[in-house]
């Protein structure tokens, strides 16, 4: 009898990881790789989630390890320049612009422009080695207890990625616009690693990107750990567009201290499948987050927005407003899930998820949580899913708008709920473009950007 | 201006108009009463258009175009405007964004540049005057959150704005106090010319004190079972729909 024994993707990317430990301790500080061996173990234990984990109910992401890529765990020299290669649309901004290329730093980033004094932005892995100090102590401290298997896979893996420190009341007027590229020669499992700190009563706005620059098969471990510290107020608006056979899977710790102010948005336009994790501690009095997403996915895109916001002290604030609209065979998820602690008094926390499906196939699982262990609180969630209001149809075409113009009106409608809570205007205008532009079926994920080969 | 022929419709199956004919000329107003569940509102959704309502049976003419062949959007084109019994809310949708694409269709349709944003809103505080609605309303989403009258008075805005040549106004007087009720008359009055025509829905005769009807048809159980002139209106309100339903 002939045994067959089962490799599976978990014990794949363990053998891959430590049969190559050396290179991917080679140029990181020993915190860094301590932590690795200990995500690794953890990593091991759980193995690449299934739907068997409740967190990944509606997300599979075994099939995703199973496809062959390449590692990178080192930079790889690029050939062209990426600043020809791609022009984003959403420039017009005026951001400070930054390219991240497979999850590394690039290393020929324009200079940046003029910084606040003592900003340090740049490389997470050159950070490490200049000044450790600045990350040592915070690295990991909250994707460690998260124990999410991929964010312990991040740890694993990861050597670089971006790293933002603002320190204390200094304010950066122009967004950061941090681009999140891929574009390798073979099919690529990316791990990026950032880290976003934020001093006492400072300010920052980052815009994060990505983009796939051709069609090979990419998977993104994109995790990022946030700091806020008191009185900061951070804006984190993400824009996803990868290719439709892209994995896209993105962690936002955020840690956030007495009286700061968190405001995410996550914009997803394509990606095959994207899993976006956030998890938000409220940490200090007075302290408020809002966190909102929109989604449009057609084909068979499947999109999965996993929120948990803990209102671990009193007084704090919340506000999600999650909204999917789902075509074709595309499948969305969404889990938020509110927990506040036993001493979270005077918790205000809101949470509203709606979805519309265009089609009989369009699919919707949605689960909001509230986990209440506090008495003094105002909490309320929803959820609905529903299909384009016919009434509301009707009563457009009979003042002569027609019906796929009406359709776009209704959507647009919707959709817009959400990017009307992005408060910078000229990006909420750009946003509005880009999610115009979605809906009419007219930017593909390549799109957005123009390709600017030069010839050889 | 508008041939109604025998017209058969149902809904779910089911038959609702039962063989409606009815003749609009330019310059007329129709009034058509009927107690409630009569079908009024069905004839006024076949007419703009829905495509909930089946047309079995009959023909519907429009300046001597065969209406049936025509989608909603191209009927209003042409010139038909339905003012709900039940205006719809569309959240997010502005009003202003809403009228400026409904009316810069209606001149596609015609042949005309479209309104640059100032001319638009020239036009529209033109017609606001009209129908006495302020700028709180228009500046905001597409009856979200109106009242019952308010409602009511944007349906007569937006006619205002796009001008038909038929108008079919559902029910609109119910839910307005006397005040509402002369504005909403008078916006339909300023309108009237000798080239349009309306149809007027209701069940009391009061609005009718206001907007002269031509005629007055009864409905009852998808029929038209009685037509005369305005004084019929009267009539009913003093006999009540039971003296119909037991003619009938
Ligand atoms: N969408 C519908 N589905 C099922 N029945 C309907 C629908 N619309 C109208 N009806 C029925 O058709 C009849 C006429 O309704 P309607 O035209 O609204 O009357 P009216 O406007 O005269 O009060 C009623 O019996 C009503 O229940
Ligand atoms: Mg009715």
């Amino acid at each position: 009898m002939i045994e067959t024994i089962k490799y599976t993707a978990t014990e794949e990317l363990a053998d891959l990881f430590t049969q190559n430990r050396e290179i991917y301790n080679e140029g990181c500080p020993d915190f860094m790789n301590r932590k690795r061996s200990e995500a690794l173990d953890k990593f091991v234990k759980t193995g690449i989630p299934s739907r068997k984990n409740e967190n990944y109910k509606y997300t599979d992401l075994r099939p995703v390890f199973q496809n062959d890529f390449t590692v990178l765990p080192r930079y790889v020299q690029q050939q062209i320049d990426l600043h020809e290669l791609f022009h984003c649309d959403v420039p017009q901004l005026n951001t400070h612009l930054v390219l991240l290329i497979n999850g590394w730093y690039y290393g020929h980033n324009r200079k940046i422009g003029q910084l606040p004094n003592g900003v340090v932005l740049g490389s997470l892995n050159h950070v490490c080695r200049e000044h450790p100090h600045l990350i040592e102590k915070a690295y990991n401290q909250l994707a460690g207890i998260s124990d999410d298997p991929i964010a312990n896979l991040n740890t694993t893996m990861a050597k670089d990625g971006l790293f933002l420190y603002v320190p204390d009341d200094v304010k950066i007027d122009k967004p950061i616009q941090i681009v999140n590229l891929l574009y390798a020669k073979e099919n690529t499992f990316a791990v990026q690693r950032n880290m976003f700190v934020l001093g006492k009563n400072s300010e920052a706005t980052i815009v994060f990107c990505d983009h796939t620059l051709n069609h090979n098969y990419y998977i993104l471990n994109n995790l990022s750990e946030c700091f806020l510290e008191e009185d900061s107020k951070f804006n984190f608006y993400a824009v996803q567009n990868m290719h439709n056979g892209a994995v896209n899977n993105t962690h936002f710790f955020a840690d956030l201290k007495e009286r700061s102010t968190l405001h995410t948005n996550t914009l997803t336009l394509n990606g095959g499948l994207v899993r976006n994790n956030i998890n938000v501690k409220l940490n200090g009095e007075y302290a408020h987050a809002d966190l909102n997403g929109l989604t449009l996915a057609d084909e068979k895109q499947h999109i999965d927005n996993f929120i948990t916001i803990d209102h671990r002290v009193p007084n704090c604030t919340s506000n999600q407003l999650y909204k999917n609209i789902l075509d074709n065979k595309a499948s969305g998820a969404f889990s938020g899930r509110i927990h506040v602690l036993r001493d979270a008094q005077k918790t205000e926390a809101y949470q509203r998820n709606n979805n519309v499906l265009l089609s009989e196939t369009a699919e919707m699982n949605t689960k909001p949580q509230l986990i209440i262990d506090a008495d003094d609180v105002r909490c309320s969630h929803g959820a609905t899913v529903g299909r384009i209001d016919e009434d509301a149809l009707f009563y457009l075409r009979t003042r002569g708008i027609g019906e796929k113009e009406a359709r776009l009106m209704i959507m647009f409608a919707f959709a817009d709920e959400v990017l009307s809570q992005v408060n910078i205007k000229v990006l909420r205008q750009r946003l509005e473009e880009l999610v115009n532009r979605r809906l009419r079926g007219e930017l593909g994920p390549c799109q957005t950007c123009s390709f600017n080969f030069r010839k050889p | 201006m508008l041939q109604i022929k025998n017209l058969h419709a149902s809904v779910d199956g089911k038959e609702i108009l039962k063989g409606i004919s009815i003749d609009v000329k330019p310059g007329e107003i129709h009034a058509i009463m009927g107690p409630n569940g009569s079908g009024k509102s069905t004839l006024a959704n076949v007419l703009a258009g829905h495509e909930k309502y089946e047309v079995t049976e009959g023909e519907i003419f429009f300046e001597g175009e065969n209406l049936l062949e025509l989608a909603a959007e191209e009927r209003a084109r042409n010139g038909i405007f339905l003012s709900f019994q039940y205006p719809i809310e569309i959240p997010g949708v502005s009003m202003v964004n809403f009228l400026k694409t409904a009316v810069n269709e209606h001149r596609k349709h015609k042949g005309l540049e479209p309104l640059t944003a100032s001319q638009f809103l020239k036009l529209m505080e033109e017609k606001k005057k009209v129908v006495e609605i302020s700028s709180q309303l228009t500046n905001r989403s597409v009856n979200e959150g109106f009242s019952g009258g308010e409602k009511k008075r944007n349906e007569i805005f937006q006619m205002a704005m796009l001008e038909p040549k038929l108008a079919i106004l559902d029910e609109t007087d119910s839910g307005l106090d006397i005040d509402a009720l002369r504005i909403v008359a008078k916006g339909v009055n300023t309108l009237k010319s000798p080239h349009n025509a309306t149809i007027v829905v209701t069940h009391y005769q009061r609005l009718l004190e206001y907007i002269v009807p031509d005629y007055v048809h009864v409905l009852y159980n998808g029929k038209i079972v009685k037509s005369a002139g305005k004084e019929l209106a009267l009539e009913l309100e003093k006999k009540g729909y039971d003296w119909i339903k037991n003619e009938s």
